[in-house]
């Protein structure tokens, strides 16, 4: 919980970092000149030459980029390492160094061109469909995880660090599915119907760690935590009940969802880009309404940056938090309800809902924790999972690796100092990045 | 520094003395520039290095253990052991050396009371204490008489004095100008991190004052005098608790008129808090009323209280007056966010915002590079401007300031008052709570003094600041007159205010058992009929 910010001393000395300070003036330099005089040209710097002032600063967007590189750094000599013929080239590498070279850069770029072909474009395809599926099967995995990253992202600018977003999404997927196969409703109904569903799930998954907080004082990170292990286990059970299980079947799948409570796909068969991901951009419009441009948005932000004088000012933080955790858990359950309302799958199994809702912490973190921000993330980590199934079955390399190098980007996106440090970069928001992450514990 | 000399460091808030400090200190680092020790530079990179080389400080805020014994608290850090690898803490050797300090200067240390029963006076001087085993030659004392009584100051210089008289050396930071002409053999005025001027202590207060701001200002604050009118705020029997569940304000009575400054004194932790937190709804009232033109307000929340027209300062800007990560336009809506013109239904209204914010910034003098600035990067005056626009910029029954000048400097403080006395001058009732006395002197009409939870004298503005010295560390004159009350009624503005809401503090000053057993069981009851004389006071008059 502590303010990195703070400095020993007395507290009146307000910790006003130069990098703050600068950081204000340029980012209103505009704004402030028009306000103040609006005929009158001072030396305003160009916007070419801020942005060049600005790449090789450690902001946001460099420590990013630089820090996707570096994860793609390590995930090579992991590849390097965990290839055994490339690694046999080692052991003779002062006699031939050319080899262990040629073999280690045949491995690694065909590796990471599969991953582009994979998730954006594959320069081979002949046909449209082939040319679309790369972005396709990206928006694919993008959808629900862009949900669970503003779900995390909401609460933690809330200032609570919602860990539940996976049994959130776990209850949001078991109700969009019992709508999606108990409810006899018309096409279109239907598939609203099921949504809701999800998204109720998910806020009463949301609502108990809410209300716990407010009531109790209960650290929302154990009850979240506590929370995902009776989802997924009920989950479990609810399987292999009457009227759920596929009744074909003696192993744990449901009934599959009515094709009436599908999303319908963006592209058409046979691509499995469906219009959760157009969803998606609606929802990441919505929180960024919320939390900017509401009243709603204003008190969440005020109880998470000070809860104090929140309640000073005449706010109720405990109905904040309760409210921070149903958005949230809506949210969550949302992005759960895709799983089986989409295309990945159309019945539940006990893994149905994947790693969405802890990915979601990683994409919330990565996007640093604004609406848009977490929507690109969404869409890398969306393009990493899509490329990582082509690159393990053209280049073998294994689908965790994909696991590993997006943990790695966000380690280093969460050390920006490291980042600064390897690259040399001028300190310019980088201490601003590191407060942001650490906060709310 | 010359050796044996007390050297004052006078500046602003912000004005870089604790930063200057802290670098001598060895917390940080210079960008440029060295120390000099008895000539020779010196290279600091940590606070051991510092103690090395003789340098001790005492931070504003006390490092002290609570529930450590003195000796164990100086002790931590420079643990002297015996029975070699084994490593016994040899406490006794270091009791031994705590009493002898403590005995040598005169600093009358318990060696063996534990820190969280020490008066705030005491803690501080265990600091001292702390430093002088260290064998430091310089002591840098950082807004050391912050959190004293007056009483306890006297004591502080005593101290400082017999330090000085023992060869050590003091650099005593400060904005109290007071102090700085009562101890200091030299003063250098820091401001905006740049050495203005060397001043010697027979320099005017005036001098120093206007040295510090780069201009002249007023120290005193200029008034008319009141024309109180009806009560607005009226508190009675009021107890309430603290974080910890120890009563804090027992059984209060208190009246504020409209058109009127009361202010309250006393030392931190007297309950002053809890008895504006209580009022504002932040806090649950356990007994007794609190009314706000008639009208109950307790058990209200904040929110209410807030909208039924008080406006309210409180005493930690950072804590719970402004969110810092927010724009300086957004704190300047802070509690008003949802209603119109800035917001209407679930959606914010940006434009309303800025030009209401622009506006304000142009009206309070709020010196910011921009409305959308994070406040947390404005100077603490500033900030606090932004508090004080956001709190007057809507029409208001009763206005609390709670330490509304707190680590403000000088030329803000001025500001500040002086919008406090207009507010008082259009008819809106005023409640100031300081620790500081000149402040309560200089802004109120009357002064209520409190005391361990009780307000235990009210007097007028002219009372010898010795006589409010005394009530604030719980002695009442017992002067011939009786009480302090006889005394000063007269010299208060209004004689109806001081008659009807100081008498039971009458009572209590003139010793009844009576009243006594009053307070110390605080029912309403008590309260109630001890109030009712100053009811019917008010309708005969």
């Amino acid at each position: 919980m502590s303010d990195l910010n703070a400095q020993p001393g007395s507290p009146d000395k307000e910790p006003a970092s130069e990098d703050q300070a600068a950081r204000t003036a340029l980012g209103n330099t505009e704004r402030a000149e028009a306000a103040t005089t609006p005929g009158e040209s001072g030396p305003r710097p160009t916007l070419g030459r801020l942005f060049l002032e600005n790449l090789w600063a450690a902001n946001t967007f460099t420590v990013t980029l630089l820090s996707l590189v570096l994860a793609m750094i390590v995930g090579a000599i992991l590849m390097i390492i965990s290839d055994r013929e490339v690694l046999a080239t080692y052991s003779y590498i002062t006699a031939r160094p050319s080899d262990a070279l040629n073999a280690s850069w045949t491995l690694v770029s065909e590796a990471y061109a599969n991953l582009f072909k994979g998730s954006i474009f594959d320069p081979a395809a002949t046909n449209a469909d082939a040319a679309l599926s790369p972005i396709s099967e990206t928006l694919t995995y993008t959808a629900p995880l862009v949900f669970t990253g503003l779900s995390v992202a909401l609460a933690f600018r809330g200032g609570l660090f919602n860990i539940g977003a996976q049994g959130q999404a776990t209850m949001g997927v078991i109700l969009a599915a019992l709508a999606g196969f108990l409810l006899p409703l018309p096409p279109g109904l239907h598939l609203l119907v099921a949504v809701l569903a999800g998204a109720l799930g998910g806020a009463i998954w949301g609502f108990i760690p809410g209300i716990l907080k407010a009531r109790t004082g209960a650290h929302e990170v154990i009850n979240t935590i506590m929370l995902n292990y009776i989802a997924v286990y009920f989950l479990t059970w609810l399987i292999v009940q009457n009227g759920v299980q596929d009744p074909n079947r003696t192993d744990a799948i449901s009934r599959a969802v009515d094709s009436s409570a599908q999303f319908p796909r963006v592209f058409g068969e046979p691509l499995r880009a469906h219009t959760g991901i157009v969803l998606a951009v609606l929802a990441t419009w919505a929180v960024a309404w919320l939390l900017n441009r509401s009243t709603v948005g204003f008190e969440l932000r005020a109880v998470g940056a000070n809860p104090d004088a929140a309640r000073t000012a005449g706010m109720s933080v405990t109905r904040t938090y309760v409210l921070i955790m149903v958005i949230a858990g809506a949210l969550a359950g949302l992005g759960g309800s895709q799983m089986v309302l989409g295309t990945t799958a159309a019945a539940l199994t006990p893994l149905v809902v994947a790693q969405i809702g802890f990915d979601g912490i990683l994409v919330a973190l990565l996007g640093r924790v604004k609406p848009w921000g977490v929507a690109l993330a969404a869409l890398l980590f969306g393009a990493l999972q899509a490329g990582g199934n082509r690159m393990q079955s053209y280049s073998g390399i294994s689908l965790e690796l994909v696991t590993v190098l997006q943990a790695l980007i966000v380690i280093f996106i969460a050390a920006p100092a490291l980042v600064k440090a390897i690259f040399q970069l001028r300190a310019a928001r980088a201490a601003r990045l590191q407060t942001s992450l650490a906060k709310g514990w | 520094m010359e050796p044996g000399e007390i050297h004052a460091l006078l500046g602003e808030n912000g004005a870089g003395k604790s930063t200057l400090m802290n670098v001598l200190y060895g917390l940080y680092q210079p960008d440029e520039g060295e120390i000099l020790i008895d000539g020779k530079p010196l290279k600091l990179r940590g606070p051991s290095d510092a103690i090395a080389a003789g340098i001790g400080m005492v931070h504003q805020h006390f490092m002290l253990v609570p529930v450590f014994t003195v000796t164990e608290n100086i002790m931590l850090g420079a643990e002297q052991v015996r029975g070699g690898i084994a490593g016994f803490l040899d406490r006794r050797r270091a009791r031994r050396e705590v009493a002898e300090v403590s005995e040598r200067y005169n600093l009358q240390v318990d060696p063996d009371a534990v820190i969280e029963d020490l008066p705030v006076g005491v803690q501080q001087r265990v600091e001292i204490v702390k430093a002088l085993t260290r064998d430091v030659d310089l002591l840098i004392l950082d807004e050391p008489t912050a959190v004293l009584t007056p009483q306890e100051t006297e004591e502080l210089l005593a101290v400082m004095r017999s330090l000085k008289a023992a060869g050590k050396s003091i650099v005593f930071i400060t904005h109290k100008l007071g102090e700085v002409k009562a101890i200091a053999d030299r003063i250098t005025v820091i401001r905006r991190g740049k050495t203005v001027g060397t001043a010697s202590p027979e320099a005017s207060r005036d001098e120093l004052a206007a040295l510090m701001v780069g201009r002249t200002v007023r120290l005193t604050v200029d008034k008319t005098p009141a024309t109180p009118g009806q009560p607005v705020l009226e508190v009675s029997g009021l107890v309430v608790d603290d974080d910890r569940q120890v009563r804090a304000v027992d059984g209060v009575d208190l009246t504020v008129r409209a058109g009127e400054v009361l202010g309250v004194a006393g030392v931190q932790g007297n309950g002053q808090t809890e008895l504006i937190e209580s009022i504002m709804g932040l806090r649950p009232v356990l007994a007794g009323t609190v009314a706000l033109d008639g009208q109950r307000i307790d058990g209200w929340s904040t929110k209410k209280v807030l909208r039924a027209g008080v406006g309210y300062v409180p005493e930690d800007r950072s804590v719970d007056g402004l969110v810092k990560e927010f724009t300086v336009a957004e704190n300047l809506v802070l509690d008003i966010y949802d209603r119109p013109p800035f917001g209407r239904g679930l959606s914010l209204r940006p434009d309303e915002i800025d030009r209401s914010a622009a506006e304000r910034i142009e009206q309070f003098d709020v010196r910011t590079s921009s409305a959308d600035a994070p406040v947390g990067t404005l100077s603490g005056g500033n900030q606090q401007k932004v508090i004080v626009a956001r709190e007057l910029s809507r029409p208001l029954k009763l206005f609390i300031a709670a330490q509304p000048t707190r680590g403000v400097d000088v030329g803000s403080i001025e500001f500040i008052h002086s919008r406090v006395i207009h507010e008082r001058d259009i008819g809106t009732a005023v409640l100031v709570v300081s620790s500081e006395l000149d402040e309560v002197i200089g802004l109120a009409d009357r002064i209520a003094v409190m005391y361990r939870g009780r307000i235990i004298g009210v007097v007028g503005p002219d009372t010898p600041r010795e006589e409010i010295g005394l009530l604030m560390a719980g002695i009442i004159p017992d002067a011939p007159g009786g009480s302090p009350d006889d005394g000063t009624a007269p010299t208060a503005t209004t004689d109806p205010d001081v008659a009807a809401t100081t008498d039971a503090d009458v009572a209590s000053d003139a010793g009844t058992p009576a009243t006594t057993a009053r307070n110390v069981t605080a029912t309403t009851d008590g309260v109630v009929s001890a109030d009712r004389p100053g009811s019917e006071d008010e309708k005969d008059r």
